[in-house]
């Protein structure tokens, strides 16, 4: 597939490594900086273009003509969406993506379409972003929950922390600890390094252990195995920027929430916005602050400022003043590897979030849902089988018939309104949705092509 | 420093080049010359060398990083020198010593084109069909087709290709993919050939000659099966297609594949470096031919334009095909045409030489620098198709140039301490460096009779001229292996 990424900032130099990590995808990145494009060059088998986006000269140049698919990200959502437009009246590109920041263009979706601003699809790092901290609160306890099927099947990562009920136990006791729910376990990382989950797997502490259930098992399964208490009632935010307002707003009505902005202007004008939150003006990393407004009692601190460094810092002092779990907006993979092996319990990547659903439409037709994991080492994704009545790996077979890439596993499977755990006799049949999580992202294109119609087995 | 994988690589490349010692196996076979065997003795060694190389770390999946790269090119470079002269020594003809053996292969590789066999009308044709060839795979230089061939060099590809391309900028790509790029690359030098060859055939050459003389025109090298080099046919058409081809060979074969893709002749036009390149070999015909015409070197004018603008041609591209030969020529034209192999075609193209490009650049700063003198507060950038050149590029050129001057005075002096006259060392070094092949006084036909050491001096000045010396100094530079 032939890819052209508008901007190279975090979000474009993740995607752009991503997808140019996969043989059949040609990259061209495009963007203004030809310092940031020399470092990509080098680093990734992609070429580079320096000019200005929405240029139909500059799209010209980076193989517009005959490109299956732009991606716009750079930081101004007009360029985006005039270079959608472009590509779109110039080179009859098929498919657009462009990141949308300003909730004004996002919440009204009639903008976009064939006869208005032709974008395919419109991206919101901090809505997607927002949606995802909100999930995490909702699960306490979880280091990361996934939707798949429209939100049926959730994916949910868990660290086995001592004295929790997980701990010691092989995989195969589990199913005697919540008898009437059916749960698989996808992945157990130990030490960073991915094991394969088998029945006599027995889990040890601070292993971190991938659920699939559907939705309405979940929360009996999260209450299992978490040491944690049950409910969230009490948050705090640093940062009232775009994701913090969006998270307080999206919270307020059913939990206790302070917001902590350091611009007093701008909390002044979240605070006009919100009707439940407490907006406090002052530093999230002044101690003294924090322990008047009860750290101690709070059972999640988010910080979610624009400067990463302020971020890990706050998080890292909340934690110490006794909030029970802290959140941590970090972009540099390096660094929010670091922190979640440490004094951080969640880091929240913002290009993780958002590159998922890039990936969705870089993806052969068949596989719906992408959400990539680990920093890009790892990915769940949702694959429709087809048959076409020809002859089909998968479908119509069992399981253990399927051959699977190496740390490839499938997790459930959705027909129609009924959602079906994964054992190995479970018979895969056409236009079932299968949720597979594969530990090596390498072997995607190997996945991908076991979900082609037609491909011989 | 990634070593293992710079290992494997090497292994894998040379296992790559072994097979080529099968296609002059095929010719010796085909026209039964008896002279198959060094080729396929030398394919066994080359081939074991590989293997050998290659089986401790062939594992070692680590991506090159330039650094890497770097070393790659140049020992290849080296390692290329010594499995390319294994055939030749293993023969019995030519009765090559091991220093004239190198010699041949470096000077083939790097398409510079001198020779030290006299009596090449004699050899068996295999022979002759091997140096012609060693010339064509050094052209386009057969760590590219490494790299388009072999897709799982993956990162380690760019990098490669990065320390194997000549020219200031390096940036620039055909396409996203580094293997499709050198596969682009690869397929115009293929089609340049096929369409030089036809020309030569049409021109009246046998198949065996057009081949070989196309594959060591498109390369700029100059091996010719022929001790009279192209002046054995005595042919106007030949010395036309010569011509043209030599010229296309010392354009950037990036732009080539732009023109072909796009299919419009105009983009050669609008190519700064190629015009440049353009005007300045047709001014340099132009004065030469009249001024050798009024010496009375040529009776006709038109006799003199074919004659000079065969050899300007030659010379400037680094190809070093003769007819008349120019060592002779009254005045300042030798030395002129000596002096021309310093600029050399345009970057990305298979002529050596410090490249159209590095010049243009370095006389638009010095133009800059008049003028800053008459408005000192002015603001000039260098500019290249109306886009301001990064300093550091300019900085870079300005350092290229004086390195390069360096490495040309040591080899130099090192080849008058070897006894050789002044013209003579210079020449020679100043048409090893440049890759062109014939000099003046002592080596303007054959490289045969200098000492052995001026030969070893010639091939590292070969060597360092066809990796555009940074690569080759690099390794001498302690920061270059500190960890």
């Amino acid at each position: 597939m032939k890819i052209i990424i508008l901007g190279a900032g975090q979000v474009g130099s993740t995607a752009a490594q991503q997808l140019a990590g996969e043989q059949a995808n040609d990259v061209t990145v495009v963007d203004t900086r030809d310092e940031v494009l020399r470092d990509l060059q080098d680093r990734l088998d992609i070429r580079t273009v320096s000019g200005n986006a929405a240029h139909p000269s500059t799209l010209l140049a980076a193989g517009s003509k005959g490109a299956d698919l732009l991606v716009a990200l750079t930081s101004s959502d007009e360029v985006n969406m005039i270079a959608c437009q472009i590509a779109w009246t110039l080179f009859r590109t098929p498919t657009k993506i462009a990141r949308i920041r300003s909730g004004d263009y996002y919440g009204r979706p009639e903008l976009f379409g064939e006869h208005s601003i032709p974008v395919d699809l419109a991206i919101s790092p901090e809505q997607l972003v927002t949606e995802y901290v909100e999930r995490l609160i909702r699960y306490p306890g979880a280091l990361q929950v996934l939707e798949f099927a429209e939100g049926r099947v959730l994916l949910v990562g868990m660290r086995a922390l001592k004295g929790g009920k997980l701990v010691g136990h092989q995989l195969l006791a589990l199913r005697s600890h919540i008898p009437n729910t059916e749960v698989r376990v996808a992945a157990i990382y130990r030490g960073g390094r991915s094991i394969l989950p088998e029945g006599d797997t027995t889990i040890e502490e601070h292993d971190e252990v991938f659920f699939v259930a559907a939705r309405e098992d979940m929360r009996l399964v999260m209450k299992e195995f978490s040491t944690e208490e049950a409910s969230v009632r009490r948050v705090v935010i640093a940062g009232a920027g775009n994701i913090g307002l969006r998270l307080a707003q999206a919270l307020e009505d059913r939990l206790q929430v302070k917001l902590i902005e350091r611009n007093p202007e701008t909390a002044r004008r979240a605070a006009e916005r919100l009707r439940n939150t407490l907006v406090l003006t002052g530093n999230a990393a002044d101690e003294e602050l924090l322990l008047e407004e009860n750290i101690d009692d709070a059972d999640a601190f988010v910080a979610v400022t624009n400067a990463e460094e302020a971020n890990i810092l706050s998080a890292m002092l909340a934690k110490k003043l006794g909030a029970r779990r802290v959140m941590a907006l970090i972009n540099k993979p390096s660094y929010a590897e670091l922190m979640e092996r440490g004094p951080i319990d969640i880091a929240i990547s913002p290009q993780s979030v958002t590159i998922g659903a890039i990936l969705e439409h870089v993806r052969r037709g068949d596989v719906v849902r992408v959400h990539s994991l680990r920093r890009g080492a790892a990915e769940a994704m949702e694959a429709i089988v087809h048959a076409d009545g020809r002859r089909s790996p998968v479908a119509g077979k069992r399981i253990e018939q399927i051959n699977l890439p190496e740390g490839t596993a499938i997790g459930a499977i959705v027909r129609g309104s009924e959602v079906i755990m994964a054992h190995h006799d479970t018979v895969i049949e056409a236009e079932d949705h299968v949720i597979l999580f594969l530990t090596d992202r390498r072997h995607v294109e190997d996945v991908g092509r076991l979900f082609q119609a037609g491909t011989p087995a | 420093m990634n070593l293992g994988a710079v290992q494997r690589i090497l292994g894998l490349m040379l296992m790559m080049f072994s097979l080529t010692m099968l296609p002059p196996a095929g010719v010796a076979l085909g026209y039964g010359d008896g002279n198959w065997q060094p080729f396929l003795v030398a394919f066994v060694i080359v081939a074991a060398i590989g293997a050998l190389l290659w089986l401790p770390v062939r594992s070692a999946r680590a991506d090159l990083r330039l650094r890497d790269g770097f070393l790659v090119i140049a020992v290849f470079w080296i390692f290329l020198g010594l499995a390319g002269a294994t055939p030749l020594l293993i023969g019995d003809v030519p009765d090559l010593s091991l220093t004239d053996a190198v010699f041949e292969a470096v000077s083939g590789f790097t398409t510079t084109g001198a020779t030290v066999i006299v009596g090449l009308d004699g050899l068996p044709k295999s022979v002759l069909y091997y140096r012609q060839q060693i010339q064509w795979l050094g052209g386009m230089s057969i760590i590219i087709l490494a790299v388009a061939l072999m897709p799982m060099l993956g990162i380690g590809g760019m990098s490669l290709v990065k320390a194997d391309t000549p020219g200031p900028i390096k940036d620039q790509r055909l396409t996203p993919r580094i293997t499709q790029s050198a596969r682009a690359l690869w397929a115009v030098y293929v089609l340049l050939t096929v369409l030089c060859a036809g020309g030569y055939w049409l021109a009246g050459m046998d198949a065996f000659d057009a081949i070989g003389h196309a594959f060591s025109t498109i390369s700029t090298g100059g091996y010719s099966p022929y001790d009279a080099s192209l002046g054995h046919f005595g042919s106007v058409w030949i010395d036309v297609v010569a011509t043209v081809f030599m010229f296309a060979g010392g354009v950037s074969f990036a732009l080539h594949f732009s023109v072909m893709r796009r299919q419009d002749l105009r983009l050669y036009a609008r190519d700064t470096e190629f015009l440049a390149y353009f005007w300045l070999i047709a001014a340099i015909i132009a004065f030469s031919s009249a001024y050798l015409w009024l010496a009375g070197e040529f009776p006709a004018l038109i006799v003199s334009l074919r004659h000079t603008a065969f050899h300007v041609v030659s010379v400037h591209t680094g190809t070093g095909y003769t007819t008349t030969g120019f060592a002779h020529w009254p005045g300042a034209m030798p030395a002129l045409l000596m002096l021309l192999t310093f600029i050399g075609g345009c970057a990305g193209s298979t002529t050596g030489g410090m490249k159209v490009i590095r010049w243009l650049l370095v006389f638009r700063q010095g133009v800059a620098e008049l003028k800053r003198l008459v408005h000192p507060s002015a603001e000039i950038p260098v500019k290249l198709a109306g886009r301001a050149v990064p300093e550091r590029v300019i900085i870079g050129v300005a350092g290229f140039f004086a390195m390069y001057l360096v490495v040309f005075a040591v080899l130099m002096l090192l080849m008058m301490m070897l006894g050789l006259d002044q013209v003579t060392a210079w020449s020679a070094i100043a048409s090893a460096m440049n890759n062109v092949g014939p000099g003046l006084g002592e080596v303007a036909v054959t490289f045969r009779d200098i000492p052995d050491g001026a030969k070893w001096i010639s091939a590292i000045a070969m060597i360092a001229g066809r990796v555009e010396i940074f690569t080759i100094l690099l390794l001498l530079t302690p920061a270059f292996w500190q960890r």
